[in-house]
Parts: C-alpha cells; sequence; structure tokens
C-alpha cells in the first residue's frame, strides 16, 4: 500500500499539474481580462458575456483574435464585458454553466468562442430565449437566437494557394494541417485549388498533424516541424500551416531551409509570431474573428441581431491576406483579380 | 468501545488536516498573486444553486466510479493507472454497440452496459498479462496503453464517424445511440432545471458490491491478502498470480462504466466532446477516500464541488479557474502527509498507553495490555 500510495500521490499531482499547465499558458490573464470589467457600465444595456475556449486571452492566435474584437466593442462601443475561459478536460456541463452563469450574472449577450462550444450553447440558448447568442467557427446550434458566426477559409486559402504558386522555384508546396476535421480540410481545398489554378503541374503535399478526437494537433510544434520538414527534403518551398500553435515548429522548419517560405494563418503572423522567424513569413491568411465578434456586440447594441448564419467572406474582409514584409507586393495587380472573381463568382472555390 | 471512539478521531482528524494544510497553501499562493483572498473563499464556499448540486452530484457519480476502479487495484497493491485508457476504450465501444439498437430500450442499456465493462477489463487485462507472464510493471504497461488507447480510439472513430449531420462541421461522434435507450434522468434536486443521471444507481450498486466483495468474501480476503504479504499469501493457498490478473480485469470492468452515465444520460454518443481526464481524477479520488467505498463518495463530492465551483470563480471574483487545480493538487499531497502524520501518532499514542498500563501496580499482564 504504501509505495502505490506515493507513486499515486505523485502521479495524480503531475496530472493536474499537466492539465493545468496545458490550459493556460498564462494563468493571471483571464483576472487581468476580468478586472476592468465593471467599467463599460456606461455604454448602455448591451453587456457581453465572453466564453474563450481552452488558452484563452493570451494564445497568439484565435482567441486572442476574439479578445481583439471584445476589446475594441468595449473602447468604442462602451459595453461592459466579462470573461470567462475554458479548462483542459472539463466535463462538458461546465461548459453549459460557463454560458449559464455569464447569463445569471446579467450578461445577455454571449459570444462562445470555439465549435467546441456547439452542444452547450444549443441547450442553453433555447433554456434562455430572451439572450443572444453568437457561435463562432460552427454550424451545429442553431436557433432563432443564435448567430453562427464563420468564416470562408477556402477563399482566403485560394488566395494564398495562388501566391504559393507563383512563388515557388521548384513547383512544389506544401500544406500543414494540424487537425484532420472538415474545418481544416476547407483551407487545405482552397489552397490546393488556387495553387492548381494557377499552376496546374504543381505538386501539393498535404500532412495532418492528427485526427480527432486527439485535438493535440493544433499546439504541438513538434510534430509540425517534423511534418514540414519532410514536405522541405522531398523539395517543396512553400508550406502553408493551418495548425495553431504547431504553426512555431513548421516556421522553425522552413527558417532552416534557405529560400524557402512559410504561410502563416489566422492571424498576421509575421507580426506575431516568434521574432526570429517573422523574415520567412510570405503571407499570412488572416481569419478576422475579431471583426465578426465585433460585428456581433454591434448588431445588438444597434438592434439589428440577425439569427443563422453570419458568413464572413472575401467580399467582407472577414478573410484577407496579410501584406506585411510586402513580399507579395508584385502579385498585388493578379490577387486583386483573382479576388474580384471570387467575389464576382466567376471563381469558385471548393470548401472540402 | 472506547478505544473505537478514538480511532474514528483519528480517522477524521487526517482529511480535516490535510483540508487545513490545502486553505492554508492556498491562501498563501493566492496572497502571493496578489488575488483577493476572501473574495475566493466566499465564492468557492458559497451555497450552490440548485441547478450546480445537480452538476456536482453528476460529476461525483463519473469520479466515484474512477476512483473505486482505482481502489480495486489498490487493495491488491496494484496501480492501475490505465484507468484513463480503459474508460475510453469501453465508452468507445459501448458508444458503437448501443448505437446499432440490437435491442429494445433498458436491455439496449444493459448490452452497453455489458460491452463497457468487457472492454474495460480485456484492455485492462493487457497489463495484467503482461505483469503476470513477463513481470513488466503495471504503472509502466498501463501509461503506455494509455497512450495507445488514446490513438486506437482517435483511429477508429475516423471509421465509425456519423456523417449524418453533413459537412462543414467540427464534431466527430459515432452515431447516436435510439432515443429508447437515452436515460432522462432524476429531478432530485427542487428547483433545478437539469436533472441527476440515472446511473447514479449504478454507482451506488458499484459501491455496495465494492463494500461487499472486497470486505465480507473469500475473494475480496484473498484479494487483500495477496496485496499485503504476497508470501502469506502463497503461504495460505491463494494463487497470486491468478488474483493478479482478475483484479487487473476486475478494476478495468469497473472502469469501463466511468463513461456510462455521460454516455446514456448526457451525450448520447462517443465523439470529441467526451469527457477527458477522468480516470487520474480517480487516482487523486481513491487516495482522498481511502480506499473506503464511503470515504470515496465524499473525495468525489468534494471533487466535483471544486470543479463547479471553479466557474464562478472567474465571473464572480476574476480568479483563474486553474486555482482549483492547485488546491485540489494541494489536497492530495496534504492528504497522503496527513495519513502518515496520523499514524504515527496513533502508534505513539498506543505505545504510551501500554507504557502507562504497565506502569502502573494494577496493570494486568503485559499480554493483555497489548490486545
Amino acid at each position: 500500500m504504501n509505495r502505490s500510495l506515493k507513486v499515486a500521490a505523485a502521479v495524480s499531482v503531475a496530472s493536474i499539474a499537466l492539465a493545468a499547465c496545458g490550459s493556460n499558458s498564462s494563468g493571471d490573464t483571464p483576472s487581468a481580462g476580468a478586472g476592468g470589467s465593471a467599467a463599460g457600465s456606461a455604454g448602455g444595456n448591451v453587456k457581453v458575456g465572453m466564453a474563450y475556449d481552452v488558452g484563452g486571452r493570451g494564445d497568439q492566435s484565435f482567441n486572442d483574435s476574439a479578445a481583439a474584437g471584445l476589446d475594441k466593442a468595449k473602447s468604442e462601443l462602451g459595453v461592459a464585458v466579462k470573461e470567462s475561459t475554458a479548462s483542459a478536460g472539463e466535463a462538458e456541463s461546465a461548459r453549459e454553466e460557463r454560458l449559464q452563469q455569464l447569463i445569471e450574472a446579467g450578461y445577455n449577450n454571449i459570444v462562445a468562442v470555439g465549435f467546441a462550444y456547439a452542444p452547450s450553447v444549443a441547450k442553453v440558448a433555447k433554456d434562455n430565449p430572451e439572450v443572444k447568442f453568437a457561435l463562432i467557427d460552427s454550424t451545429d446550434a442553431k436557433g432563432a437566437n443564435i448567430q453562427n458566426v464563420v468564416f470562408s477559409e477556402q477563399e482566403g486559402s485560394y488566395l494564398a494557394g495562388v501566391v504559393a504558386a507563383k512563388k515557388s522555384k521548384t513547383h512544389h508546396i506544401g500544406f500543414v494541417g494540424g487537425v484532420q476535421t472538415d474545418l481544416i480540410k476547407k483551407f487545405e481545398a482552397g489552397y490546393t485549388a488556387g495553387a492548381k489554378a494557377t499552376d496546374p503541374s504543381i505538386k501539393v503535399d498535404v500532412k495532418y498533424l492528427t485526427q480527432p478526437p486527439d485535438f493535440s494537433g493544433f499546439g504541438d510544434p513538434a510534430k509540425g516541424k517534423t511534418a514540414a520538414e519532410g514536405m522541405l527534403s522531398s523539395g517543396a518551398d512553400i508550406v502553408y500551416h493551418a495548425s495553431g500553435g504547431s504553426g512555431a515548429g513548421v516556421f522553425t522548419a522552413v527558417k532552416a531551409k534557405p529560400g524557402a517560405w512559410a504561410i502563416g494563418v489566422d492571424s498576421d503572423q509575421a507580426k506575431t509570431a516568434a521574432a526570429n522567424v517573422r523574415d520567412i513569413i510570405l503571407t499570412s491568411v488572416v481569419k478576422r474573428v475579431d471583426v465578426g465578434v465585433f460585428e456581433f456586440i454591434k448588431q445588438d447594441k444597434e438592434g439589428t441581431f440577425k439569427s443563422g448564419e453570419a458568413v464572413y467572406d472575401l467580399k467582407s474582409n472577414g478573410v484577407e491576406l496579410a501584406t506585411t514584409g510586402n513580399h507579395i507586393g508584385d502579385l498585388k495587380a493578379e490577387l486583386d483579380k483573382v479576388k474580384a472573381d471570387i467575389i464576382a463568382g466567376t471563381i469558385v472555390v471548393p470548401s472540402k | 468501545m472506547k478505544l473505537d471512539a478514538r480511532r474514528i478521531g483519528l480517522s477524521l482528524l487526517a482529511p480535516v488536516l490535510a483540508l487545513v494544510v490545502a486553505f492554508v497553501i492556498t491562501s498563501l499562493i493566492l496572497l502571493l498573486a496578489g488575488d483577493p483572498v476572501a473574495e475566493v473563499w466566499s465564492t468557492l464556499l458559497r451555497e450552490p444553486r440548485p441547478r450546480t448540486v445537480v452538476n456536482i452530484l453528476n460529476g461525483a457519480v463519473v469520479y466515484y466510479l474512477s476512483a473505486i476502479a482505482v481502489a480495486i487495484g489498490f487493495r491488491m497493491n496494484l496501480f492501475n493507472i490505465g484507468v484513463e485508457g480503459q474508460y475510453r476504450i469501453a465508452a468507445f465501444c459501448a458508444a458503437v454497440v448501443a448505437a446499432q439498437g440490437y435491442l429494445p430500450g433498458f436491455l439496449n442499456i444493459l448490452l452497453g452496459l455489458a460491452t463497457a465493462m468487457v472492454a474495460g477489463g480485456l484492455w485492462a487485462g493487457i497489463a495484467g498479462y503482461l505483469k503476470v507472464k513477463r513481470g513488466v510493471s503495471e504503472v509502466i504497461s498501463t501509461i503506455m496503453l494509455n497512450a495507445i488507447a488514446t490513438s486506437l480510439v482517435a483511429w477508429l472513430l475516423t471509421k465509425a464517424r456519423d456523417t449524418s449531420a453533413g459537412s462543414g462541421s467540427n464534431v466527430t461522434n459515432t452515431k447516436a445511440i435510439p432515443q429508447s435507450s437515452q436515460l432522462d434522468g432524476f429531478a432530485l434536486v427542487p428547483g433545478a432545471s437539469n436533472k441527476v443521471y440515472t446511473l447514479l444507481v449504478l454507482a451506488v450498486l458499484v459501491g455496495v458490491l465494492y463494500w461487499f466483495v472486497l470486505g465480507k468474501t473469500r475473494f475480496g480476503f484473498d484479494l487483500r491478502a495477496a496485496g499485503q504479504s504476497e508470501t502469506a499469501a502463497v503461504a495460505s493457498g491463494v494463487k497470486v498470480p491468478r488474483m493478479v490478473l482478475t483484479t487487473m480485469i476486475l478494476s478495468g470492468a469497473v472502469a469501463g462504466l466511468v463513461g456510462m452515465p455521460l454516455l446514456f444520460g448526457q451525450d448520447h454518443n462517443y465523439g470529441t466532446t467526451f469527457q477527458p481526464g477522468l480516470g487520474f481524477a480517480g487516482i487523486g479520488i481513491a487516495l482522498l477516500g481511502r480506499n473506503n467505498p464511503i470515504g470515496i463518495g465524499i473525495g468525489a463530492l468534494l471533487w466535483s464541488y471544486l470543479d463547479q465551483q471553479s466557474n464562478s470563480l472567474q465571473i464572480t471574483a476574476g480568479v483563474a479557474p486553474e486555482l482549483v487545480f492547485i488546491i485540489q493538487g494541494v489536497i492530495v499531497l496534504a492528504v497522503v502527509i496527513a495519513y502518515e502524520l496520523v499514524r504515527r501518532l496513533s502508534v505513539r499514542l498506543e505505545q504510551s498507553k501500554v507504557a502507562r498500563e504497565l506502569a502502573s501496580p494494577s496493570a494486568p499482564t503485559p499480554e493483555g495490555a497489548t490486545a
């Protein structure tokens, strides 16, 4: 008993500690975020409850982009906000509870960041018909008081494909997907289509890091590095990643090969990635989650809330290519033409 | 009788001591981080709303099953760290089988439970077999089997995925179990909109069986004997290798039940939203409850209570919910230390009592005093 007792204590404490590590890189940020929350009461009756996915504010990617939209709404529209973040490995009921508690604290416009909230939004929205919900990245929960904020990732990725095909000297490019979900397949489909339309003979390597329900592919730089190294050594010279935190590894691998470029995702990664790899980031497919969040709050404030899908595409600048570093300035005319064709419907971008 | 009262006092002393230590250490951490200490405790200790009470009960049901599975191994000095993998494999298998609807309503649930127990038992049996035949430490093999289980289920899920929801969805799960096999739950808590898992019954049943089989049967005696002293067990005719294998399988079978309240009472399928980490929580709770069926129940409730209250922590007190992980970790450590301290204390009390009785002139024979 004594031996198992010691080992067991060590292991169970370690597992708790690991859970804590995995869920939030900077533990003090939620409190910092919530600290100034009550101040915005001047902005009338719109109170926004923000439920982040695991990682929360400070993840330099998806959640941070949503937080930027919230911050903008707070300063420009003067709404009151309250933030709350999911823990890794929590029960489904904890997500529901989070939304419910935000509502009970008086926050009647709820932003649920990430598709993982779909089941809980479906349930809580039904119980609280007077509360308005924005569900980011998912159409799995629908209702009269739910706005599904989705993005045309394939359109932005199509442009990235065009850029890659133009810039590749070896006529060989790569795509690293974080987790093989339908969402990430949209990135791949658009990218491949854009590249093939520009250069029919181009070779596109595709690699997904993990399969669901293993979501570690969104946060494992080592896996990203291995995948990118494989593509680069077989001749690819441009690698586009849609793999969240694993992208850091993709950048490291690309940096090690002279002449190779990486394409970033979600935010303008030439500004947000580690300083030593920023110069090899050709462009980034920016997904304006902040715009989606801000628009939802603005609609609530102006009383123009619309339920159902709110699609943020090229036309509404919901997705766009970043131009930091001016590496793609020479392609501007061409990209504008492709963009116009996509908006006009002359080019139809596949989403899977 | 007098001795019994003192023994009960001593056994209560350890957990109380641990909670006090956890309280003090957590307060210190809060002070160091500059967080509002008073507000945190008043939030955590606030009386939960009816809906939260239901969530606490539901969380505890699942934790309880997990901790009992771990405790079965502990009683035999076997450290089944693989409950995590076992319950995932089992929940996946049960979800797939139950979704087929081979049997009507209630029978289908029983089929699901049986499938889970078989799957969990077999998966744990691999570790048991390796230990018996090859002398592989079950700590190592079950950790490895956890990793394998995660990948295996992930791969199988891509094969068994329910595609009826159409494309564009990120939620990957198996087909839902038939409506007739979905358990609605008990409306135990007045004023709550949600319900307590029907399979609370299962947890109670498992707890009673655990108490009865391990405490009151020949098999249970053999199991505990083999755990406490292998040589003594062999001398009294226990086939230790067979006991190791049986205990592992039994532990795995109970581990298989961990996901069942979730499957039949909440998720109705196995997929990306299925709660992970329950197996590891079970280890801490089994320690907290000292492998005692009632103690584990209290431990499971405490764990679940802290989990649920952590949500309001960030909404009302503005403190990261991860604080609760710290509290839970400190409690586990403090419990282990407190039990050891209390054990020493009781030994010393015993010694001084014996010495006193020996010293007094009216003392009976020394043999009597030690009894």
